[in-house]
């Protein structure tokens, strides 16, 4: 049975895409903070879709304790999923030292330190798959969340180089740029129905990504498309819009 | 953030600051500071009992916590949805021990409206299987309760409507299947004296219902449609069925696209569809065997189909009078007749035997009909009220958008006793609904 590994395993995207595994027969290894607040969502997974589901303690914020995470996983993950972000408060960081760091910490350091021993893992492998959640933020730094948004720039930077890399080793790599979801880390904020996706929505994205061996996927095709428009704005023009 | 909410029967419309939650810890600070809060689920009661300023939505706190296939016992998180449930039952052979006319309610909803189905009057209502539950109160203290611990919390939140805090957890029992078939059994009956006789003759039934004519006067008053249903045994099945006798039916909704303009449905259209629909049925008797989806959940095959009764939105009446009032059921039946109160859903069901505190159920007739809201209506309804009283009947709950204090009172003899309960859990009348309130049922100047 192949196994799936979902760091940050708490989120509503953590658990849509939890389930959309499990249903495909995926054994789950769920790793979060407080990870025993997860055991309703593991005996969920495997009652409904008779797989095993374990619980993993995983902080992305202690960077020097992953190796030591990742070492005590059995069996290692055939993929590994890395879902963990956190959006932050952008005016807070403008002054707030440590509401910054821990924006770039969760979003970047976080998530090149546990992706690193997962690599090296599967390249000693010859084989493996590693998602990482990013986000359409990290394509354009805009002054609404350009801490977010450069944490996420970073990330996406070091998939595609990791990507480069280990495509020579066999190991595939995806990258997956949500734009808005509907989740806990959204909710309350205003965001346009038609061009919001949702934790499903998400999850087939990211599961149809690892099924096709894709190399970066959109949840929500026309994203890219925005995307482009967006990054094509000359400089100039850019600095003066508000957005 | 707050958005505008409505219940099934989209009337009244109430806006509201909706709180979505995955886990207890995150709620229990949220409720800490609300004021005043409902719980609600998928928002399928008819109308305005989980409205309030805040709603603590349960839809996703929906996680099974166990499921004992050996002797069918079910333990869930309060906001699964009952679709979502038999998608794991069924194929192992269970069901549940009861079901309303649709599958899209929590199991939270299920208790809090302490839902009937067609086998009321063999199996009770849903709490009579629920072993034990959480519930998580106003001041954040997770209580847990049953038939024989906590008692007073468990039969106030038994039909309670939420108001003694919000159900978290649910273990309840199951019911044995051979099949995820049924075998029904249609019964042509002429007029009311007739479909009341038959309710009686096929009593053995686990499930009956009947479909009810409103409309027709004369000799055909009351003229009905008796369906009675068995779980089949796999030897009632067809050799194609026997080979995967569990099966889950196919997944298909057709949406109902927009809100029908309300003069769509009038006294025409409804005398078109029962002549038609009692019509379809050319032999006095038919059995069949169908799958338990269309059989238990003829409407959800239709997405939205609320919408078919307009914007404003359209009132579900729903009462019961004693078996000892069969006079009150036909004056109330006289009284629809004539102001042409009908309704494509009629629908009447014979209770069993039931005690509980706030629970709708008791021994008796009960009369079910939509009708979407016009001018008028309310004075309408007021009167038909009166009758029900006058025959020792009560109003249900869930679907209530309108009665009055005194007709609530006057149904639920228990209702002092409810009220101690709540306000030994909640001393600082915390939860609240637009509905308790309307009744009376909460304090409107909390402490």
């Amino acid at each position: 049975m192949p196994t799936v590994l979902i760091l940050g395993a708490s989120s509503d995207m953590a658990i849509a895409i939890a389930k959309r595994f499990a249903k495909a027969g995926y054994d789950i290894q769920l790793a979060a903070r407080t990870a025993s607040r997860l055991q309703p969502l593991q005996s969920d997974l495997s009652i409904r879709y008779g797989i095993k589901a374990t619980l993993h303690e995983f902080d992305a914020e202690k960077p020097l304790q992953h190796p030591e995470f990742f070492q005590s996983l059995t069996p290692k993950p055939d993929t590994t999923i890395c879902v963990f972000g956190y959006l932050g408060n952008q005016e807070l960081a403008t002054t707030d030292w440590k509401e910054c760091e821990r924006i770039i910490a969760v979003n970047y350091t976080g998530a090149v330190a546990i992706l690193n021993v997962v690599a090296e893992y599967y390249v000693s492998q010859g084989k493996g798959t590693i998602a990482g959640i990013s986000s359409v933020a990290g394509e354009r730094g805009r002054m609404s969340n350009y801490f977010y948004g450069s944490a996420k720039a970073g990330f996406t930077a070091y998939l595609s180089g990791l990507r480069n890399r280990l495509f020579h080793q066999k190991v595939h790599v995806l990258s997956v740029q949500p734009g808005f979801v509907y989740t806990r880390m959204t909710e309350g904020m205003p965001l346009p129905k038609p061009l919001t996706a949702t934790p499903e929505q998400v999850a087939e994205t990211v599961y149809g990504g690892v099924m096709k061996k894709k190399n970066v996927v959109y949840v929500k095709w026309f994203w890219r498309w925005i995307m482009l428009v967006i990054k094509t704005i000359p400089e100039s023009m850019f600095k003066k819009l508000k957005l | 953030m707050k958005k505008e909410i409505a219940n099934w029967g989209n009337y009244p419309v109430m806006e509201s600051d909706e709180k979505k939650f995955s886990f207890i810890a995150d709620i229990q600070h949220s409720i800490q500071n609300a004021s005043p809060f409902i719980p609600r689920g998928n928002g399928r009661c008819y109308g305005d009992a989980s409205l309030a300023p805040v709603t603590i939505n349960t839809v996703k706190f929906d996680k099974i916590l166990s499921f004992d296939k050996v002797n069918g016992i079910f333990e869930c998180e309060s906001g699964i949805i009952l679709d979502q449930v038999l998608e794991v039952i069924v194929p192992q052979g269970w069901f549940l021990p009861v079901t309303p006319g649709t599958k899209f309610i929590t199991i939270g909803g299920a208790v809090a409206s302490d839902v009937h189905g067609k086998n009321h009057h063999v199996d009770g209502c849903f709490s009579h299987h629920v072993e034990e539950m959480d519930i998580l109160l106003a001041d954040g203290t997770l209580v847990a309760c049953g038939p024989q611990n906590n008692t007073d919390l468990f039969e106030a939140t038994c039909g309670g409507m939420g108001l003694t805090g919000v159900i978290t957890r649910v273990r309840f029992r199951l019911k044995k299947i051979e099949t995820s078939y049924i075998r029904q059994k249609q019964v042509k009956a002429a007029n009311l004296e007739e479909v009341l006789r038959l309710f009686d003759e096929y009593k053995d039934y686990t499930y009956s219902v009947a479909w009810i004519d409103c409309l027709k006067k004369g000799n055909g008053f009351g003229r009905s449609i008796l369906i009675l249903g068995e779980h089949a045994a796999i030897s009632d099945l067809t050799e194609q069925q026997k080979k995967d006798p569990l099966r889950l039916p196919k997944k298909k909704q057709i949406p109902f696209p927009f809100n029908l303009p309300s003069w769509v449905l009038n006294t025409f259209t409804v005398k078109a569809f029962n002549f038609l629909y009692y019509g379809k049925n050319l032999k006095k008797e038919i059995n069949n065997i169908v799958n338990y989806e269309p059989f238990f959940y003829p409407l959800d095959a239709i997405l939205h189909w609320n919408r078919g009764y307009g914007k404003k939105g359209f009132i579900q009446y729903q009462f019961v009078v004693p078996m000892e009032s069969k006079q009150g059921l036909i004056e109330i039946l006289q009284r629809i007749s004539d102001k042409g109160l009908g309704s494509f859903l009629a629908v009447l069901k014979v209770f069993g035997p039931q005690e509980s505190l706030i629970g709708f159920p008791m021994e008796g007739y009960t009369l079910a009909l939509d009708i979407p809201v016009r001018k008028g209506l309310f004075d309408i309804l007021d009167e038909l009220d009166k009758i029900v009283l006058q025959y020792g009947g009560r109003l249900y709950m869930s679907k209530d958008a309108r009665m009055k204090p005194d007709v609530l009172q006057a149904g639920y003899p228990h209702l002092p006793r409810f009220r101690s309960i709540l306000k030994k859990y909640d001393p600082q009348g915390r939860i609240r609904s637009m509905q308790s309130d309307r009744l009376l049922l909460t304090p409107h100047n909390p402490a």
